[in-house]
């Protein structure tokens, strides 16, 4: 019996992914463990294992088809004695999928023809059952070059890609395809600027002393032997101390910790704080969670190895999805402030401007401090301006007396 | 007035009484409007009492026939025209009533007279209508009007259907007088059976109407102004048909054009081109069956500036008219004029209103269509002509009754079965058969199209032995070049 190789789940609730690129052929000797194929969800670029030793006999998707479904079958792997066994008919998805989909046999045909796998194509039929018009409707879609963006009518623009195109002349630009990622932060934001009612209450937070106790901190730290000599077991960043000032807060102000259902509201026990980091062509939010009960230690060092992991692409989705608010520090670019869009189920985020010495007035005197702006979008629904103004208040508190989020 | 109906059907036609019993199953308020016989044409003077005088006919060919199958009859076989008739009119007597209890069955109300469109949906109002009595007599006889009827009124409704269906198409100078020039209502209800008959027009109405007359004893003359007997037919199985109905002893003239006809006491004369040279024809009797054309006449289609088209109200793939709450269905609303194109597109249409998911419009190219001339004639897809116009690559599956187990024994043994398949995927495109039962026969391959199977499907199908329906699979397999009983 052939061994099914089949699209994994990365996460509980991933449906689908694209099937990026195959590292071995048809006929190539697998070997327990070997690397056969890279797997990209929206956010994530995966590598699939084998799990078994064989010959690869039957790539059955192809590298570059999108949409795979979960647990479909990818490719076949016999054991080396049954290699010349195989059958021929093996070469028809529908026949091994695990899951039984329902197809017209002329869809089936003409989708076979086309080399697309049905399990691939949306469907209209009866219960979900393939037809030819789907199939025709697919193929229609993948000649257009504006295909990835028809397919998904969030990120589709008022302007057609035909008529974007006449406003520019050709040659003097490139056309650059847009990956997984790019779809996903289109289609996200899209979602959330044009479903989610975003306010903005901005609050100046003094810094020196937070700048102040993270040298305390830092200074303290004791230091580890590695291979190059000896490092500090941690450093903790000023951003370590804003993503737990923001999670003690949300904890002082368990209203604004929620998120918006359409049928009710659900307030988090926790604060788990997403964090955007910024990758090269595009930006991804992995969560801290519980950072309301990690230590800056803990904070910092788990930021560090999600934020490697990030620009590896390889955070998997239950790392980057879901959390109660978010983190978007752009302070290291010498922004003052800026507002940024929620990113549902999120009902607040913080956008973090530089800290600089701007001149205070206190007491009737002019002062210089360190003043970080920061700017806190939140999802109307669900938190009310004077709610939102409360979770400031607070959360300039912590960053000003910062002793308290050590305790 | 007391009530705002959900849905009003203007028209109990086939297309309309399904129409009405759809939207009551799907809780919608209902009444049907009628001005002369629940069931419309089809049951009255249609498809029904037309296959009741084919029945006639057939069983008086098999008697005439009897010595062929070792069966002596003592004396001779004659037609009673009258009985022949009255039987008709029973046949089509029972279904009118069974339409009757069908309304009362699903608290339907029928609302006698001839209905007008008055008001359109305006600022969230409801359509509004007007019955009154009916503006012509009741072609006769008539079915007795069912009990517990509304009478004239203003109604309003949510929705309303037209489906007030067609009519006999008239050429000038050849207008029906009832007498010696028929519709297809005098020649339902002949009370003689005339010596000698002319059709103008060889659709399935004239070619019934020729079977009819020609069992009957009828010397029958077709003439179609086309170069083929039934024109939407392929070439090939009408070719077929049009030898076997002469055989029968039908002359058929195609490619004519009826010039003018005169009319004596008792006869009439057709005056016909012929190759150049004209021509007459005499006939005691002449059957203007040169089509059908959809009532939208004194229905206030003006009033509403509800658009037309080609005799036609123009709707969309749900049988919305420009109007908003006023929709169209079956023969009214165009082509093919058939009655189960009228009753599906009325199903899709409430289905629409009801915001039922699992609707789907209608796909034409689906819809079979069946004659019931001796031999039959059905059909679905595109004809062979059709596909390569298109420009199909096809394959051509045929197979002749003269070589099935079944039409032999039956003594049926004129009659192909040809199927038409797209080279490159296998999809049926076309089914088309001439030959005894073949009405009954063509629905296997109307499933098999909605059900998109390809010629691989249809070959892996086992088909019972021994039936005429085994030839539907040699067909098949013939397009293939590998049918077994050739």
């Amino acid at each position: 019996m052939p061994v099914k190789i089949t699209m994994p789940a990365l996460s509980p609730t991933m449906e689908e992914g694209n099937l990026s690129k195959w590292f071995v052929k048809e006929g190539d000797k697998v070997n327990l463990g070997d690397v056969i194929a890279e797997i990209e969800t929206d956010k994530a670029t995966m590598e699939i294992e084998a799990v078994d030793e064989g010959t690869l006999a039957k790539i059955v998707i192809p590298a570059g088809t999108q949409k795979i479904k979960v647990n479909s079958v990818i490719a076949l792997l016999v054991e080396e004695a049954e290699n010349q066994a195989m059958p021929k008919q093996m070469a028809r998805p529908s026949d091994v999928r695990g899951v039984r989909m329902f197809s017209s046999p002329l869809a089936r045909r003409l989708a076979a023809q086309a080399g697309i796998d049905i399990a691939s194509i949306p469907t209209s039929g009866p219960h979900g059952r393939l037809i030819k018009r789907d199939v025709e409707a697919a193929l229609k879609g993948e000649n257009n070059a504006a295909f990835a963006a028809k397919s998904d009518s969030a990120v589709s623009l008022a302007l057609s890609d035909d008529a974007v195109l006449k406003l520019f002349t050709p040659g003097e630009y490139e056309i650059i395809p847009h990956d997984a990622m790019r779809k996903t932060i289109a289609s996200r934001l899209i979602e959330s600027k044009q479903t989610v009612p975003h306010f903005y209450v901005t609050v100046d937070c003094e810094l020196d002393a937070l700048l102040e106790l993270r040298s305390c901190i830092n200074r303290a730290a004791s230091m580890k032997k590695t291979d190059d000599g000896s490092m500090p077991a941690y450093k903790v960043s000023v951003n370590d101390m804003i993503i737990k000032s923001v999670a003690l807060a949300l904890k002082e102000i368990p209203d604004a910790n929620v998120s918006w259902l359409d049928s009710s509201m659900l307030r988090h026990a926790h604060a788990d704080i997403g964090v955007a980091v910024a990758i090269p062509n595009g930006l991804i939010t992995p969560i801290v969670r519980h950072a309301d009960e990690k230590s800056l230690q803990t904070i910092s060092n788990e930021m560090k190895y999600l934020i490697k992991r990030a620009r590896q692409r390889k955070l998997k989705p239950e790392e980057y999805q879901g959390g109660s608010t978010a983190v978007s520090n752009m302070g290291m670019f010498g922004i003052k402030k800026f507002s940024a869009i929620l990113n549902p189920p999120q009902a607040t985020i913080f956008a973090i401007g530089a800290g600089k010495e701007r001149p205070i007035v206190r007491d009737g005197s002019i002062k210089a401090a360190t003043v970080m702006s920061v700017t806190i979008s939140a999802d109307h629904r669900v938190v009310d301006g004077a709610l939102a103004a409360e979770l400031a208040q607070t959360f300039k508190k912590l960053i000003e007396n910062p002793l308290a989020i050590l305790v | 007035m007391s009530i705002v109906y959900d849905v009003i059907v203007i028209g109990s036609g086939p297309g309309g009484y399904v129409t009405a019993i759809r939207a009551a199953q799907l809780g919608f308020k209902t009444a049907v409007v009628e001005r002369e016989h629940l069931g419309g044409i089809c049951l009255n003077w249609g498809c029904i009492p037309t296959k009741a005088l084919l029945r006639s006919g057939e069983i008086k060919h098999f008697a005439e026939h009897a010595k062929e199958y070792g069966l002596k009859l003592k004396g001779s076989i004659s037609a009673d025209i009258e009985d022949v008739v009255a039987r008709s009119r029973r046949v089509s007597g029972r279904l009118n009533s069974g339409v009757g209890f069908l309304m009362k069955k699903n608290k339907i109300d029928v609302i006698w007279g001839e209905a007008k469109l008055t008001q359109g949906m305006v600022g969230g109002k409801s359509v509004q209508i007007i019955v009154g009595k009916p503006s012509k007599l009741a072609m006769q006889p008539q079915h007795p009007v069912p009990k517990g009827i509304l009478g004239s009124g203003t109604y309003e409704a949510k929705h309303v259907i037209v489906a007030t269906g067609a009519r006999p198409k008239t050429l000038p100078g050849i207008e029906p007088d009832g007498k010696l020039i028929w519709t297809y209502f005098e020649a339902m209800v002949p009370q003689t059976i005339p010596k000698s008959l002319v059709i103008i027009g060889s659709g399935a109405i004239g070619i019934e109407f020729a079977s009819f007359y020609n069992a009957m004893g009828t010397e029958v003359t077709v003439i179609e102004l086309l170069a083929q007997i039934m024109p939407v037919e392929d070439a090939e199985i009408s070719a077929f048909a049009r030898k076997q109905l002469e055989k029968r002893g039908i002359r058929i003239l195609t490619g004519i054009k009826v010039d003018k006809v005169d009319k004596t006491n008792s006869s009439i004369i057709a005056h016909v081109e012929v190759e150049g040279k004209m021509q007459t024809i005499s006939a005691e009797r002449l059957i203007s069956a040169v089509g059908v054309q959809g009532n939208i006449e004194n229905i206030g289609l003006e009033v509403l500036d509800i658009r037309t088209e080609r005799g036609c109200i123009v709707i969309d793939e749900w049988g919305c008219t420009n109007v908003p709450g006023i929709y169209a269905i079956g023969d009214v609303a165009g082509p093919p004029m058939l009655a189960h194109k009228a009753e599906k597109e009325g199903v899709i249409c409430v289905e629409k209103i009801a915001g039922l998911k699992t609707v789907h419009p209608l796909d034409k190219r689906k819809v079979p269509s069946c004659t019931y001339c001796v031999p039959q004639l059905a059909s679905v897809g595109l004809t062979e002509a059709k596909a390569r116009e298109i420009g199909y690559e096809i394959l051509i599956g045929r197979y002749s009754f003269a070589v099935n187990g079944k039409a032999i024994a039956l003594g049926e043994d004129q009659g192909l079965v040809k199927t038409i398949f797209d080279k490159k995927t296998g999809q049926l495109l076309g089914a088309h058969m001439v030959g005894s039962e073949v009405t009954e026969l063509i629905q296997g391959f109307v499933v098999a199209m909605n059900l998109e199977t390809t010629e691989e499907e249809l070959m892996h199908t086992v088909f019972p032995h021994p039936t005429l329906s085994e030839m539907m699979k040699e067909s098949v397999l013939d397009a293939y070049g590998i049918a077994l009983n050739v």
